[in-house]
């Protein structure tokens, strides 16, 4: 499976998703620059964290107007999976990929440290190979992940069962702990805490890895039937 | 206005754009409670927008309004969180 990894100046993820990827799951990836247009030769497309931008405007939102995410949409479109993590989760949801949007932390504070999530579903492509409700153990590492959408969305998101992960003792004042949503689809999951910083038990927890194991497992089964 | 040579007519657009009346605002209530301190105690519905303001070059075929919308719809402000208005005027830029 050949991962990539989109690179916009600011980003400060990429390196730790990369290595994730490359020695956590031990499968194929590449740096793509915010420039490219091509993103043909992919599987998967994984958004870091960071500031691209720096944070300009709003979080997320210089990028979601680059080169790059024109090709993300029509990947996203086509079905292929797509991670974004923290500034990644919050340039899927100004593409519209997702819904809602990001306020500054309640507390006004930058958080970093590690928290404990609920595993809200397991069914999607991203978290088939945790427990139902398993509790995880990823940090967090941002100044603006309070979730917000209108009680409509917020409906929808729970009869979809769009919710992935929650957190159990909220952090930063998101809208019904939500800590990472995917699309209708199922194939677009965007996250603020970082599964790509826990990869190893050396690193504090190795909870996120099954993530990645999951898209690998997944794809490894779609594609055997497929080809 | 008078048009002095070299000289081209722009107009001038202020954009103001803040948080929909029913999402709470971290950073208003912040500067409620620091005011509160200051022995200001006489203030409530603090909210933090953003003002930003360019110059706009006419075009023939597109309204300025029609510009200005597309620009604050799809770029300058989030519509899922904020609201936004703009003044326009006219100006004579060198």
């Amino acid at each position: 499976m050949k991962f990539a990894v989109i690179v916009f100046p600011g980003s400060n993820c990429d390196m730790d998703l990369f290595h994730a990827i490359e020695a956590g799951l031990k499968e194929e990836v590449d740096y793509v620059f915010h420039t490219e247009t091509n993103l043909e030769n992919y599987d998967a497309v994984l958004l870091p964290g960071g500031f691209s931008y720096g944070d300009y405007l709003r979080s997320g939102a210089i990028a979601s107007f680059s080169n790059v995410m024109e090709s993300v949409k029509q990947f996203a479109e086509s079905g292929k999976p797509v991670l974004g993590i923290c500034n990644g989760f919050q340039v899927l949801l100004e593409t519209g990929l997702l819904p809602g949007a990001m306020k500054r932390n309640e507390a006004l504070k930058f958080i970093c440290r590690p928290v404990e999530l609920t595993v809200e579903n397991n069914e999607t492509f991203f978290t088939t190979s945790y427990d139902l409700h398993a509790k995880v153990n990823v940090p967090i590492a941002h100044a603006e992940g309070n979730y917000e959408c209108d009680q409509e969305t917020l409906k929808r998101l729970e009869q979809n069962n769009q919710i992935v992960f929650r957190y159990v003792n909220n952090p930063n004042g998101s809208v019904s702990d939500i800590a990472g949503i995917v699309n209708e689809k199922g194939n677009v999951l965007g996250m603020m805490p970082h599964p790509e910083r826990a990869v190893d038990e050396i690193l504090g927890s190795a909870d996120g890895l099954k993530l990645f194991q999951s898209m690998l497992t997944n794809w490894r089964e779609h594609h055997v039937i497929t080809s | 206005m008078i048009k002095k040579r070299g000289a081209k007519v722009m107009i001038k657009v202020k954009v103001y754009v803040t948080l929909k009346a029913g999402v709470l605002d971290p950073q208003g209530k912040a500067i409620e409670q620091a005011l509160e301190a200051m022995d200001v105690d006489n203030v409530e519905g603090m909210r933090v927008g953003k003002y930003m303001e360019f110059n706009l070059e006419p075009k023939a075929n597109q309204s300025v309004d029609e510009q200005v919308t597309y620009m604050c719809e799809q770029l300058l402000s989030n519509p899922v969180i904020e609201d936004y208005r703009y003044e326009t005027e006219e100006v004579i830029v060198r």
